[in-house]
């Protein structure tokens, strides 16, 4: 395991930031820690990087222990932070920049050139080596402070956050470049509220809300809440057919001009009855599909359902 | 302590404050002004024949140099503000505590950033000052007035640890405020009771000899011990991510 905590815990002063949270994240995984703001996703980000201290349970990043505060420095040279701010030195060049941190992991002169110029070349950056930061677009910055975060070939990389407030072709670039990492047996953690980003790259996700609410990879979590819903769609829809679902005492969950979505989960009322009764009061039913819920859809469940 | 993390934090900050034009100016627009200016003011008015009695121009000449020590607990400020405040506005600290490199050695390399840079100005300042100084001491006196011990005591002892006091000082106060000038402005009221000891060595209180140096290196000497553990107690990880405002 890259990643293991139990009952991990943060508090300031009486205010409980993360609580008791259990994970376990694979070597070469993506994972996806999701939640609202002030869900305890950034806290646990940087617990992982060695950045602020622990106050209850214990967590271990590549067989370190974090518990220990003189391994602290070693955790901190295997994991590579992309903080939600790029915070880049606007007066350096993307070169400087990367040269300056690849110092601070006490890399030799000619490693950091060899890295220095492999990463901004992936990054497609090389050309622009010699620009200072603060003359580069935001999209660049993200991918210059990415570039930063992996000087030093981390095994593990923390990432909060990394698309909030780019376009979406600078967004892609992003999301492109976690699969590669991936794909290098890197293991990567991304804090994001982008659902549709999550259920792009990670393998897994979590659901966060200072407690871990929920486990899984985008499509178990989907099917969690998807499991025993049903959509019937129509030719037309008549006010009488949803009058006829109320009968049935169906649980609607969405409805739309032609079709209407119902929940059998608490319902002893087969899909058979219901298409019986509706064709007997004169529907005309062109389809009954199993509804698959989005992880945006989950996700406000699961976190709605923690308030 | 890795020297090596050190340097490359004080290269990055110096690099990056060097291209402040603003501060450059600062650096060098002050000791000038002191250098040239003091010496010229003796110049002027010793013309004419209405020179200055031989007898006031060396208790003049030391009270002189004691602006370079003003110098050295204002210009501090400046790069010290925007290394620490600046990076925090910057969001920058964050990646740079993320690194292996300890608390102990960020807070020194920025320290010796902010340090350096107003010693040397200060200092050539002052060697600028008494070169031109003693022209005209050599007129007036009949010797060469500068150096003295007491000179060597203001370069070598007071301007460093003056320049020290400040940048502890403004360690303090960066963890405190949002924005660079504010922090430069609070950290500027140092320079009230260093301007106080210029004034009472003017009316006499207090003596500008060796002695007297002495016992003020002494005081600064405490006053940067008790401002490091200060600093250090303030500048750590925890401290920095979760209560610095």
């Amino acid at each position: 395991m890259m990643v293991e905590t139990a009952g991990l815990t943060r508090l300031f002063g009486e205010a409980v930031a993360v609580d008791k949270l259990d994970l376990q994240i694979a070597e070469g995984e993506i994972f996806g820690l999701l939640g609202p703001n002030g869900a305890g996703k950034t806290t646990t980000v940087r617990m992982l990087a060695g950045l602020i201290g622990i106050s209850a349970g214990n967590a271990k990043v590549a067989g370190i222990d974090l518990t220990d505060k003189s391994q602290v420095q070693n955790v901190r040279r295997v994991v590579g932070i992309l903080p939600e701010e790029s915070g880049l030195y606007g007066e350096l060049t993307g070169a400087q920049t990367l040269d300056f941190f690849g110092k601070l992991y006490g890399m030799t002169k000619a490693a950091r050139a060899e890295r220095t110029e492999m990463l901004l070349n992936r990054l497609g950056l090389f050309e622009r080596r010699n620009e200072v930061a603060s003359t580069l677009s935001k999209g660049l910055k993200q991918r210059l402070a990415l570039a930063r975060a992996l000087i030093h070939d981390p095994r593990l990389v923390l990432l909060d956050e990394p698309t909030a407030n780019l376009d979406p072709a600078a967004a892609l670039v992003v999301r492109d470049f976690m699969l590669e990492l991936k794909a290098e047996g890197r293991t990567v953690i991304v804090n994001t509220h982008r659902l549709e980003e999550a259920e792009k790259v990670c393998d897994r996700v979590g659901i966060l809300r200072t407690r871990l609410l929920k486990v899984g990879t985008p499509a178990s979590l989907r099917e969690e809440l998807t499991e025993d819903r049903v959509m019937f769609e129509f030719e037309r829809m008549h006010p009488a057919d949803v009058e006829e679902l109320h009968k049935l005492g169906v649980a609607i969950t969405r409805q739309e001009a032609s079709r209407v979505e119902v929940n059998l989960g608490n319902s002893s009322t087969s899909v058979a009855d219901i298409v019986t009764a509706l064709v007997t009061n004169g529907a005309r039913i062109t389809g009954v599909v199993e509804s698959t819920a989005s992880l945006e859809e989950a996700y406000l469940a699961i976190v709605g359902g923690a308030k | 302590m890795n020297l090596k993390f050190v340097s490359a934090i004080m290269l990055k900050d110096l690099r990056v404050a060097l291209k402040r034009r603003g501060l450059v100016i600062g650096l060098l627009v002050f000791p000038l002004i002191v250098a040239v200016g003091l010496p010229a003011v003796l110049t002027i008015s010793g013309r004419n024949g209405h020179g200055l009695p031989a007898v006031v121009l060396p208790q003049l000449l030391s009270s002189f140099q004691f602006f370079f020590v003003i110098g050295s607990v204002t210009l501090p400020t400046a790069i010290a503000a925007f290394s620490l405040v600046g990076e925090k506005i910057e969001r920058s600290l964050e990646p740079l505590l993320a690194t292996p490199v300890t608390d102990i050695e960020i807070l020194i390399g920025k320290a010796l950033a902010a340090w350096l840079p107003p010693v040397i100005a200060a200092g050539l300042g002052n060697v600028l000052f008494m070169v031109l100084a003693n022209m005209q001491t050599q007129k007036t006196l009949g010797y060469l007035f500068f150096p003295n011990p007491t000179a060597f005591m203001v370069l070598f002892v007071v301007i460093p640890l003056s320049a020290m006091v400040s940048v502890g000082l403004s360690v303090l106060v960066s963890s405190r405020v949002r924005d660079a000038r504010t922090a430069q402005q609070i950290s500027s009221i140092l320079a009230l009771p260093f301007a106080g000891i210029y004034i009472t060595t003017e009316v006499g209180i207090v003596s500008l000899d060796v002695p007297g140096m002495l016992t003020l290196g002494g005081i600064l000497l405490i006053l940067v011990a008790i401002l490091f553990v200060l600093a250090r107690a303030t500048f750590n990880r925890e401290e920095i991510l979760t209560r610095w405002k």
